[in-house]
């Protein structure tokens, strides 16, 4: 009855993910300034407050662009660094991807002050951009270790029987490499994307005056009465995040199967 | 000039020579096969004319046109891959398609296209299948498919049938030699199956460590292997150390030690330039030595039932190594006598 | 056969993008960390000339040396605690449940939430007016809330520990999803009973996967900001929150830089010895 037991566990071991998670969005819909029980009732007045948050919102549009610009430039990056280290036999590959592998070993702070001192000797601006660098060091090593899983079950026959069949190197690009890769390159984007969004540290750093939406949420968080509101904002981050997850998986299992009818 | 003419290509890979100072002309609609071992520069000299390596020095020309800097996808040639690079991405119709959108056929052009080139390799109506979802015979029809129906002036085939299991590459080598019978163009298969490239092809050219050691038919490469290696690998062979003892026009004396003096035809030493004196080789196939009592005595040490003939192992004395026998006889233990009929005796240079 | 490798020039090429960025955002400022640790601040600009100064202090004060000690107390515990929970997790989907994937997506989904709303929610759990004191208290098996749940080592533990889990399953899973199960037949086939073959066939073969989740949490949690600052308190702060301290409060950023330097020296060094010591271990156990 060893299965048993390890059942059992996994259940209590998923309610040890759970419960504190779930506490945001049960506490997002309490009628009460205060996150304790008893609950007192239910409100959505902790979402229409979001609704009026100019400063959420502002950090909001910070945060999506700085997400969406990392994760293109991650990705663009970890695609052709993926291609190079798994398509090509090059001298020094293992040093220089151990190399690009760097920032998964260094703590956050120390990437976000060495680049802080970085901006200041070249006088640069702290600003959004700086930020996407920052975090272009956090998200590349992501991308890479994504893509080459991908690359290695990639069949390099493919490429040169588009090429034997006819297709220039830019032609075999878009008609066999791209469609094959393309679920690795979604998965790459999302992860970057997410983590981008998700990233505090190294932002709180290098952002200077423009907040993104986790230096917004940590600025509130020293205010008693803003929790509400922080947990409705969490809650809905929760949702978009699980949603857009769920959806890329179908997206991927639709891929597979999708019967692609002749001409 | 040859149709496909190869003259003196090198090809090196970090300073080892892959394929050396190659010569090979190949004629209009053969069927022509390179044989060798594994890493012989079979594969890599398919490549350089398919157009996927570059060669270091030589010139590869393709119905009279020089093909070193074409790039692969304007080369008049196309390929069977070993591993069949079936487009997973794509079905069996848009994979055969695949290399027919320069020409921009209208929608029924395409289909009827395709659907001929399905019927050439006895796919009928699985045009809609997934790639996932095809045997190991249906997907090398498919990659043989994608390529036929460009029309290419050559054909290459790499190892073609070497992912499959024994009775479908059986049935697979009868298909391939109709269906370049039925297209009419020039195959250039590469193997490393002796028993493939002999059923299969026109003219057979044996490779060995980067070299060709000889162009020939099937029968002559077997009746009259050029060199000691070549008769080793296409099929079983006997040697006898022999010294020439006299050599006329037409026939010739050689003192085979165990066999005693021979006297065979002088065709049967080929054109290597052997002389009187000259420390040569004796090979002869296992069929061809016959059991008859008043040959050499020796001792069956192992028989194997094959059917309507065996195959036997005989030591006889003085030799270590047993002399392959073919014919019938009898079991395992049993004092024989063999003949060495010298008419099917071939004389080969000695390495040594 | 010889000839699948393209042109290395094209190789390069593609690589030289990634390098660059990386030269400029990576190495660039890690070298002038080194450099501005050699400094010492003079107002808002350093003083001339290279110093010491700032090794001798992070090396020499007591206060800092408690400080990385209990950064590597608290991660190490971390690390523990969090592989011995996520095992038989992991375990369990790679070899007894019965949707996997349906299990590793339950897995992941708690981190789609934001990091500091994770971190949070246990502040809220945790607090003396939080989840269980006023669970507790409604209960009435207390008459005054707890106030050691919170602000302690202890919390700064649990919350990593939550926080991290899906970095233990994930490579502790793939690891085991690896292992060839006719290598477990074989165990069983030459006489081991469950217990002995996990520990001389499972346990081994998983090892890569509990080594990198090892590292996988060890380094970041050593130099985290958000928990020991969220849940912490004076007793459980790390590393990382003197180096903040030094950068945007005092103001003394070779001091900031030293801390940091010296942090992520150790980090590698540690990690470093526990691979090669785990390494040595599981080629000694064979």
């Amino acid at each position: 009855m060893k299965n048993r037991a390890l059942f059992i566990y996994a259940l209590g071991y998923l309610a040890f993910l759970y419960v504190p998670v779930l506490f945001l969005p049960i506490f997002s819909f309490n009628n009460s300034q205060f996150i304790a029980f008893p609950l007192t009732g239910f409100t959505t007045r902790w979402y229409a407050g979001l609704g009026a948050d100019a400063a959420m919102q502002h950090a909001l549009g910070n945060s999506l662009k700085v997400g969406l610009v990392t994760a293109l430039l991650s990705t663009m990056l970890g695609l052709t660094a993926a291609k190079a280290v798994t398509q090509y036999r090059l001298r020094g590959a293992a040093a220089m991807l151990g190399f690009i592998s760097l920032p998964l070993f260094i703590p956050d702070i120390v990437l976000g002050i060495s680049l802080l001192l970085l901006l200041g000797l070249l006088n640069l601006p702290l600003s959004l951009a700086s930020v996407v660098v920052g975090h272009m060091l956090v998200c590349v090593p992501f991308s890479i270790t994504v893509l080459i899983a991908r690359f290695e079950g990639f069949d390099r026959n493919l490429e040169e029987a588009s090429a034997d069949l006819g297709e220039s190197g830019w032609m075999t690009f878009w008609r066999v490499t791209a469609p094959l890769m393309m679920p690795g390159i979604l998965a790459s984007l999302l992860l970057t994307f997410i983590t981008s969004f998700d990233e505090f540290l190294v932002a709180y750093f290098l952002s200077g005056t423009e907040a993104t939406l986790p230096i917004y949420i940590w600025g509130q968080l020293r205010f008693p009465e803003r929790l509400p509101t922080v947990l409705a904002l969490g809650a809905i981050i929760l949702t978009v995040s699980v949603a857009l997850v769920i959806a890329a998986e179908m997206l991927r299992n639709l891929g597979v199967k999708k019967p692609m009818v002749g001409a | 000039m040859s149709f496909l003419s190869i003259s003196q290509v090198t090809k090196a890979f970090g300073g080892l020579p892959v394929v050396n100072a190659v010569d090979l002309a190949i004629e209009r609609g053969e069927f022509f096969a390179l044989l060798g071992p594994s890493g012989c520069g079979k594969t890599t000299l398919l490549r350089m004319i398919a157009g996927f390596e570059t060669p270091d020095s030589g010139t590869i020309s393709i119905d009279g046109d020089v093909m070193n800097n074409v790039p692969p996808h304007q080369r008049p040639t196309n390929m069977v891959f070993q591993s069949y690079a079936i487009f997973p991405h794509l079905n069996v119709f848009d994979n055969i398609a695949y290399g027919l959108r320069k020409l921009k056929l209208s929608k029924d052009q395409l289909r009827a296209r395709v659907d001929a080139m399905l019927a050439t390799v006895r796919l009928e109506g699985l045009g809609g299948r997934a790639a996932d979802q095809l045997s190991g015979g249906q997907r090398q029809r498919v990659a043989l498919a994608r390529a036929l129906v460009r029309e290419p002036k050559l054909l290459l085939l790499d190892e073609p049938l070497g992912a499959l299991d024994k009775r479908l590459r059986e049935t697979m080598q009868v298909e391939l030699r109709a269906i370049q019978r039925k297209v009419g163009v020039t195959f250039l298969l590469v193997t490393h199956d002796q028993e493939e490239a002999l059923s299969l092809s026109d003219r057979i050219a044996v490779m060995s460590a980067g070299k060709i050691l000889q162009i020939a038919t099937p029968r002559e490469l077997y009746e009259r292997p050029n060199c000691r290696e070549v008769a080793d690998f296409i099929g079983e062979i006997n040697f006898f150390h022999a010294t020439v003892r006299e050599i006329t026009d037409t026939t010739a004396t050689v003192n085979a030690g165990l066999l005693g003096i021979v006297t065979l035809p002088s065709a049967n030493l080929g054109s290597h330039g052997i002389k009187r004196d000259d420390h040569i080789l004796l090979a002869i196939r296992p069929e061809h030595v016959r059991f008859a009592p008043d040959g050499v005595a020796g001792e069956i040490t192992s028989a194997t039932f094959l059917g309507e003939r065996s195959h036997f192992h005989v030591k006889i004395a003085g030799r270590s190594e047993p002399v392959s026998v073919s014919g019938n006889a009898g079991p395992q233990g049993s004092a024989v006598a063999l003949i060495f009929p010298p008419e099917r005796l071939i004389g080969l240079p000695s390495a040594d | 056969m010889a000839g699948t490798g393209g042109n290395s020039r094209t190789g390069y090429a593609l690589l030289s993008p990634t390098l660059a960025v990386m030269g400029l955002a990576l190495a660039a400022p890690l070298l002038l960390l080194a450099v501005t640790s050699l400094k010492s601040q003079a107002g808002i600009g350093f003083a001339d000339g290279w110093t010491l100064a700032q090794y001798g202090e992070v090396l020499g004060r007591s206060s800092y040396r408690i400080l990385f000690a209990r950064s590597v107390g608290i991660s190490a515990a971390v690390t523990l605690v969090t592989l011995l929970l996520a095992y038989p997790m992991a375990y369990f989907v790679a070899f007894h449940a019965r949707h996997k994937f349906a299990w590793l997506i339950a897995l992941t989904i708690p981190f789609w939430t934001s990091y500091l709303l994770r971190v949070f929610a246990w502040k809220i759990i945790l607090g003396y007016g939080g989840v269980i004191n006023s669970g507790l208290l409604r209960l009435h098996l207390i008459d005054q809330p707890l106030s050691m749940l919170l602000y302690n080592p202890f919390a700064v533990v649990v919350t990593l520990a939550h926080a991290w889990a899906a970095f233990a399953i994930l490579p502790i899973y793939v690891s085991l999803e690896k292992i060839d199960r006719s290598l477990l037949e074989a165990a069983s086939d030459l006489g081991d009973g469950a217990v002995r073959r996990f520990l001389r066939i499972t346990l081994p073969l998983s090892m890569p996967g509990v080594i990198g989740a090892a590292i996988l949490i060890f380094v970041p949690t050593t130099g985290d900001y958000v928990t020991p600052s969220l849940v912490g308190g004076p007793a459980g702060s790390m590393i990382a929150n003197m180096i903040e301290v030094q950068f945007n409060r005092v103001g003394n950023w070779p001091l900031g830089a030293a801390l940091a330097l010296v942090s992520m020296v150790l980090v590698a060094v540690i990690a470093g010895l526990f691979v090669t010591a785990a390494r040595a271990a599981a080629k000694a156990a064979r």
